[in-house]
């Protein structure tokens, strides 16, 4: 029945495409159904703040349509096995939240309906979204498989105190100098800079950056694995490098995976992290904003850019509608609802992040200076992870192998090229 | 009611008696299994996992990439293999040994041994979760109690080693397993103490044998049916769990400490690749079959012959 | 046992039950003393004593996640399994035990082979089935609590049939006969004769698929929303994207372990007693 229903309102949808006419079409003569099930992603500092901060949103949506939307706040921890269990069974929410490196993965299962400019056209059309945030929504030369929701981005965090002991006036700019500055703070029990070893999707993030700017990709353009280019093999060495010569990152953060490196900062153990839309979190940990600096992550070049500039990935979160909704039309209305203008405002003020609606990111709330520099990292100098399929299986094999540098680095072995070589070898070998 | 009718109904009442169960173990067990290895033949890739009907056979090519050693796919598998058994065997080996030597010094009264035992099964009760994660805790290489003790206090070791990464995983690993496990042994030999007549004990007494003596002729000969069906289930609980080491050391074990079932999670689910993972599982579900009937016919030879 | 055991014994046994009393209670202790500090004592250097004790994890766990619903969605799923698991099994345990017919050696060798199932082998099947079972006939068992149920009791009943038959084994033949004699049938000497005196063997078995029950990670994170989460799961939402509340598991757990580990030692009688004969014949 639910399959029926779904595929009589995909027919409309592609009708009215066809078409090119608009407006709320009545899904198959039937009563357009007045519920629609939302499946959130943890962005607050627990599930049940989560809860408490988009109850009074979904209240307005429901206001301003009269469709009732069911919440579920789902666990990172959960959140990509039930999108499977979703995807294989065709039972699932109405709209999702997904990470946005996991576009194009999910795209290929055909389970996410597919953003033409139509679909678009419903939300306001496609010009109204950042063009980063826009990169990560799945692979190129296809109708995106989500839209952005939530903008975040790379920046250095640096503690203006343990600088101004240091007698280092201003952030570095270029890696030369954060060793440089590293090694100046890495006295006394304390270290220059914290990593997170251990998780592989903050490892693949920092090498992807570090590829970019060695003129690297891990993918090539016809979308095959290439991991062990000398560009990839030179950003992954430069990356553990950090701990294992630099010696400005204790070993001790080759086994972090639970984000201990944020509280080693805000514990002031550590003089800066490499992080992303942080504020937030450090602000949870006790500190306070007065405390720390944030500055775009250093380029070789000192200035961030674009081509071998970049110094961010894209992060964020993205909004997709399942296909197998029965309630296109309403959830249609409610994506537009949660990008509009106001609502991004509202929810990326909450969270810390950015929003990746052109019209609602000039906000001033957006202008501080920790919010202002993420900002301009992702119009000017961010990438999207690559868009393949593969993404995940990426992460896994790639995240793994800098992890297991890592815990070589932290156990004292030496981290050769051909050591990293080796295990960037192996990791292409266990891409499908 | 006719003589045939009754007869008719008493053959048929132990098929209704068993009827639930064998419903429940077809619906639950044995039919999901029996998809899990037709899924083992085919491409179920994330491209294909919204309509699996549509997905191509493969054949033999799942077992062929699980089993090829001459790739990484192949290679991983027969490590984690071999890491698997050796933490089975360990692991059980321990568990066994923990709980009957505890059960045995349980076995006569002395002051506190209700609460003792009481104690000792704590761990059984706490939600897997809970404990796995609070020997993550200790396990800490810079904050956790256990290198706090050999480090800071003992001063056993110059540097603090790590426990969650590298080859010290291993005993991590096998240390958290015992300590869940122990207690479920130490019950089942517990209770199977106190099935041994008092007699048996007496009379040894009486032709002067020891303590010792009596544990060794006695109380141990006793425990080997209990410890025939003990050993293998534990054995087999061991070799497909996946909790502790997943929640011990998160989607990517260190090589030392890849148990086969986080090694086969990470190939279908974290990768979505179902055809492989399922040709994996079918695999090591042929060893375990071949295991447990070696072992039974073994261990019951031995006893027909004892007896 | 009979004489008073030698000096040697005595101190084997003080030794070696003051260790392993430290190996259990150690990371019961680490739970206990970290539930009692502030969160920056908990991220930062081991120290045995809390620098400052505070209860405050104590009642920030019901904020950070509904852990009652989650308890309570544990307990529902537990209980009502064990109870189905415990009766099903008395049923297949007493024809097996009671009864010659053809096919019960199939049924018992197929039953025990399903403790080698690798769990992740049949998880997305079994999911497929609640699914189409759903859409056919309009049981929602995938995000109930029914799907849950029915498949914890299905993970206890293979080792619960089977320690069971050992136990109905082991209890005299002559007192059916006996029944049988004043007229019961066979239902009514199950229910009049062997389950009184297996009593003991039925709580063991209901405490081992409790606890089954109780722990499983792996199919709750798939097969349950927010509504019907049961604790196994819902504890890991202590640990959230940016931040683990170290302190808050372990008073949580503390939290949800103490009614079980009561019931636990409520039972312990039983128990020992009971696990006996279901292996000993």
């Amino acid at each position: 029945m639910n399959g029926l229903r779904a595929a009589t309102a995909i027919t409309l949808l592609t009708a009215l495409t066809a078409t090119g006419c608009g407006g709320g079409g009545q899904a198959g003569g039937a009563e357009a159904p007045k519920t629609l099930t939302y499946w959130a992603s943890n962005q607050g500092p627990s599930i049940e703040a989560d809860k408490e901060i988009l109850a009074p949103e979904l209240k307005k949506f429901e206001q301003q349509t009269g469709i009732k939307v069911e919440l579920e706040v789902v666990p990172w921890s959960d959140l990509l096995n039930r999108i499977l269990a979703a995807t294989t069974s065709g039972q699932g929410p109405d709209v999702l939240n997904i990470g946005n490196t996991w576009s194009a993965s999910l795209q290929a299962t055909g389970a996410l309906m597919p953003w033409d400019a139509a679909a678009f056209g419903k939300i306001g059309g496609r010009d109204r979204f950042v063009e980063s945030a826009l990169g990560s929504t799945g692979a190129a030369g296809s109708d995106p498989a989500a839209v952005p929701l939530y903008s975040m981005a790379y920046a250095l965090y640096y503690h203006k105190k343990a600088f101004a002991d240091a007698g280092i006036e201003r952030p570095p700019a270029t890696w030369d100098e954060l060793v440089a500055a590293g090694k100046k703070l890495s006295t006394g029990g304390k270290w220059g800079l914290g990593a997170e070893g251990s998780n592989l999707s903050n490892n693949i993030h920092q090498v992807f950056v570090l590829a970019k700017q060695h003129g690297a990709d891990f993918f090539d353009a016809t979308g095959k694995a290439d991991f062990t280019s000398d560009g990839a093999v030179a950003a992954v060495k430069q990356y553990v490098d950090l701990m294992a010569t630099d010696k400005i990152i204790a070993p001790g953060n080759a086994e972090y995976d639970k984000n201990q490196s944020l509280q080693d900062f805000a514990k002031g153990d550590t003089a800066m992290i490499l992080w992303q839309t942080a504020a937030a979190t450090l602000e949870s940990h006790g500190m306070s904003p007065d405390n720390f600096g944030v500055a775009p992550v250093p380029v070789a070049s000192g200035t961030p850019g674009t081509g071998r500039n970049v110094n961010s990935m894209v992060a964020g979160i993205n909004l997709a509608v399942f296909k197998n909704t029965d309630n296109l039309d309403g959830a249609l209305k409610f994506v537009n609802f949660m990008t509009g203008d106001e609502e991004q405002k509202i929810l990326n003020k909450t969270y810390g992040s950015i929003p990746p609606v052109k019209a609602a990111q000039q906000d001033e709330a957006f202008g501080t200076p920790a919010l202002s520099v993420l900002r301009e990292t992702l119009a000017t100098s961010a990438a999207a992870l690559p868009q393949v399929p593969a993404e995940s299986q990426f992460e896994t094999a790639v995240g793994t192998a800098v992890k297991e540098l890592f815990a070589d680095a932290a156990s004292g072995r030496a981290i050769t090229t051909e050591l990293v070589r080796e295990r960037l070898t192996k990791a292409q070998q266990q891409m499908p | 009611m006719s003589r045939a009718a009754v007869t008719r109904r008493r053959a048929s009442l132990p098929y209704l008696l068993l009827l639930p169960a064998v419903l429940l173990e077809l619906l639950v067990h044995l039919v999901p299994m029996l998809i899990g290895i037709v899924m083992s033949f085919k491409e179920l890739t994330q491209f294909y996992i919204r309509d699996w009907g549509a997905a191509p056979w493969r054949g033999l090519e799942n077992y062929r990439v699980s089993v090829d050693l001459d790739a990484p796919v192949g290679r991983d598998l027969l490590n984690s293999f071999f890491v698997t058994c050796a933490f089975s065997v360990l692991a059980v080996a321990l568990c066994w040994l923990i709980g009957t030597t505890a059960a045995i010094f349980m076995q006569d009264a002395f002051r506190g041994r209700g609460l003792l035992r009481a104690v000792f099964l704590t761990p059984y009760a706490l939600p897997v979760y809970a404990a796995v994660i609070t020997w993550a805790f200790m396990f800490q290489r810079d904050n956790g109690m256990v290198n706090h003790v050999l480090h800071d206090q003992l001063g056993l070791v110059d540097e603090p080693p790590f426990w969650l990464l590298g080859g010290n995983s291993f005993p991590a690993l096998v240390v958290v397993a015992v300590w869940k496990t122990w207690p479920f042994a130490f019950l089942m030999i517990m209770a199977a103490l106190q099935n041994i007549p008092g007699e048996l004990y007496e009379a040894a007494s009486i032709d002067g044998a020891g303590v010792w003596q009596r544990i060794r002729k006695i109380t141990m000969p006793s425990l080997r049916p209990i410890n025939q069906v003990l050993v293998l289930v534990l054995f087999l609980w061991t070799f497909n769990d996946f909790n502790t080491p997943y929640l011990l050391f998160g989607e990517a074990a260190p090589e030392r400490a890849n148990l086969i079932s986080v090694h086969i999670y990470q190939s279908s689910f974290v990768t979505w690749n179902f055809g492989a993972g399922s040709a994996m599982s079918v695999l090591l579900l042929l060893f375990l079959l071949v295991v447990t009937a070696v072992y039974l016919l073994a261990t019951s030879r031995g006893r027909k012959s004892r007896a | 046992m009979p004489s008073a055991p030698p000096r040697s014994y005595v101190w084997a046994r003080r030794v070696f039950l003051t260790l392993l009393t430290g190996f259990v209670l150690l990371p019961v202790y680490v739970m206990v003393s970290s539930s009692l500090k502030p969160l920056q004592d908990v991220s930062g250097k081991f120290r045995w004593l809390p620098s400052s004790v505070t209860i405050s994890p104590y009642i920030d766990i019901w904020d950070t996640v509904p852990l009652a619903r989650y308890f309570v969605n544990s307990l529902v799923v537990a209980g009502v399994a064990t109870v189905f698991s415990v009766a099903i099994a008395i049923f297949a345990a007493y024809a097996v035990s009671r009864y010659d017919f053809p096919g019960k050696r199939v049924f018992t060798v197929t039953v025990l082979s399903t403790q080698m199932f690798p769990g992740i082998l049949f998880l997305l099947p079994l999911f497929l089935i609640y699914v189409n079972i759903g859409n056919a006939t309009g049981i929602a068992l995938y995000g109930s609590r029914t799907g849950l149920i029915l498949t914890y009791l299905t993970f206890s009943l293979p080792f619960s049939i089977w320690m069971l038959i050992g136990y109905f084994a082991s209890i005299p033949r002559a007192l059916d006969e006996a029944a049988a004699v004043d007229g019961c049938g066979p239902v009514a000497t199950l229910f009049r004769i062997v389950i009184p005196a297996a009593i003991p063997g039925i709580v063991a078995v209901a405490v081992y698929a409790f606890m089954t029950a109780w722990g499983e990670v792996l199919f709750a994170s798939v097969m349950t929303s927010d509504a019907t989460r049961t604790l196994s799961v819902g504890l890991q939402g202590y640990a959230t994207q940016n931040n683990v509340y170290w302190n808050q598991v372990m008073a949580a757990s503390l939290v949800v372990s103490v009614p079980i580990v009561a019931g636990f030692l409520l039972l312990q009688r039983y128990l020992v007693a009971g696990l006996t004969a279901g292996a000993v014949k």
